[in-house]
């Protein structure tokens, strides 16, 4: 009887396919998404039902941590070097350029003017640990006080750039007064309007946005 | 897949004293590449953000120092519901905007809470101006007004969630103001009430 010798296959898996797949989903992931913006401070924020997107240009973030410390940052490179060119002009910090240059590259700044030179001109680990102690950027309710820097803040970067949408982020653990300091500054340049970041939550069930979310009248 | 026919190279060649080239095998492996694709794929699902955050619009009145007292619209005291924010989530809420010193509104606290919370209460008071717009007691235009006055020790979370009940409710009309010194002592003197031992204001 003839020996049956089972004929030996090859174990290598064909990949293509997988490879297929991978590349397919990493193009996927390429065009869906955006790089998450560089944060000085981790922010919670309060969820509510409410659905508009944030704008997606043109944007002052105002970040407030839930020690209250304020941080501030406009959105678009070539206006943030503008910005810190006129801050630096109004308030005499005499910022070099490579330092005017880390402030448009960088992420939100939260200092005094009087340590914003030494801010710019550290390296980005020692800004990181900077973030950690700073008292961030000082406010008040009136803009006409001149200790308020974030209505100064607020002022230059509007002059640079009138389109600028207003987002305050806010940890839900922040305390009032300093929100009402923001507020009470927007006020002060007679802004109005402006938007709260907020995560995302499911109007409850029974209330008026449940029904006109869900397509009945709302109730009476 | 991935292969290539490379059986007919020339047959000219052939012969006893043509030595054949090797036939290798055109196949590649692609594990590397896959290994490459699917670090790739990790390294953008960690440092991208899927979804934009969704953002509250929110329209303070316009402030203006010019306008005269007379000027300004006044709020009926019927349609008028005062929300003042406190400590530890706490929601003190009154009927009427509480300008009669003499006349100190009932102070009730609740919280935000899916029953029995701030929410019923708003539901309630919009019923109620509708059954009174019903029996002509009010005009058609006339409808809730809520006043939100957080104080000093409430948090950003309270405003957000009171504006969101305003969403969640359909409330169009309300304001955030500053709270009043009068105000003020009306949740002391609940919470003086409170703490006294005597019998709570509220449940």
């Amino acid at each position: 009887m003839p020996k049956v010798t089972m004929p030996r296959k090859s174990t290598t898996v064909d990949m293509t396919a997988m490879c297929d797949v991978a590349f397919l989903l990493l193009t996927f992931f390429m065009l869906a998404t955006k790089f998450k913006p560089d944060e000085p401070v981790m922010v919670k924020t309060p969820a509510s039902i409410s659905e508009i997107p944030i704008p997606d240009n043109d944007i002052m973030l105002i970040t407030v941590d839930p020690a209250g410390r304020i941080f501030f940052s406009i959105d678009n490179k070539n206006m943030r070097k503008e910005l810190i060119e006129k801050i630096d002009e109004q308030k005499g910090l005499g910022l070099t350029d490579e330092e005017k240059n880390k402030f448009a590259i960088g992420a939100s700044v939260g200092t005094p003017f009087t340590q914003l030179k030494s801010y710019l001109a550290a390296e980005p680990e020692q800004q990181k640990e900077y973030d950690k102690t700073t008292k961030g950027i000082p406010a008040d309710t009136s803009v006409l006080n001149e200790q308020n820097e974030l209505a100064q803040w607020v002022k230059e970067a509007r002059y640079t750039n009138p389109k600028l949408r207003i987002v305050i982020k806010a940890d839900g653990a922040a305390g009032y007064p300093e929100i009402k300091k923001i507020i009470s500054t927007l006020q002060g340049w007679k802004i109005f309007k402006f938007n709260l970041l907020t995560s995302m939550k499911e109007p409850p069930a029974g209330t008026a946005a449940y029904d006109m979310k869900h397509g009945g009248a709302p109730q009476q | 897949m991935a292969e290539m026919d490379t059986s007919s190279s020339g047959g000219h060649k052939k012969g006893p004293g043509v030595k054949k080239g090797k036939k290798l095998s055109t196949r590649i492996d692609l594990t590397p590449m896959v290994d490459l694709g699917f670090l790739l794929i990790t390294f953008f699902m960690y440092t991208t953000t899927m979804s934009k955050p969704k953002t509250m619009q929110i329209n303070m009145p316009y402030k203006d120092e010019n306008i005269k007292e007379e000027e300004q619209t006044k709020i009926k005291n019927s349609v008028a519901l005062t929300v003042l924010l406190s400590k530890d989530h706490r929601v003190y809420y009154y009927e009427g905007i509480g300008d009669d010193p003499q006349n100190p509104p009932k102070l009730e606290v609740t919280y935000f809470r899916a029953k029995d919370g701030i929410r019923d209460v708003l539901i309630n008071k919009k019923k109620t101006i509708e059954d009174m717009k019903r029996a002509g007691q009010l005009t058609g235009k006339d409808q809730l007004t809520v006043l939100i006055k957080p104080d000093e020790t409430s948090t950003y979370e309270d405003m957000v969630n009171m504006l969101d009940e305003m969403n969640i409710n359909d409330v169009r009309v309300y304001a955030l103001l500053d709270i009043s010194p009068v105000d003020k002592e009306f949740i002391s003197l609940t919470e003086q009430a409170n703490a006294g031992g005597a019998a709570p204001a509220t449940p």
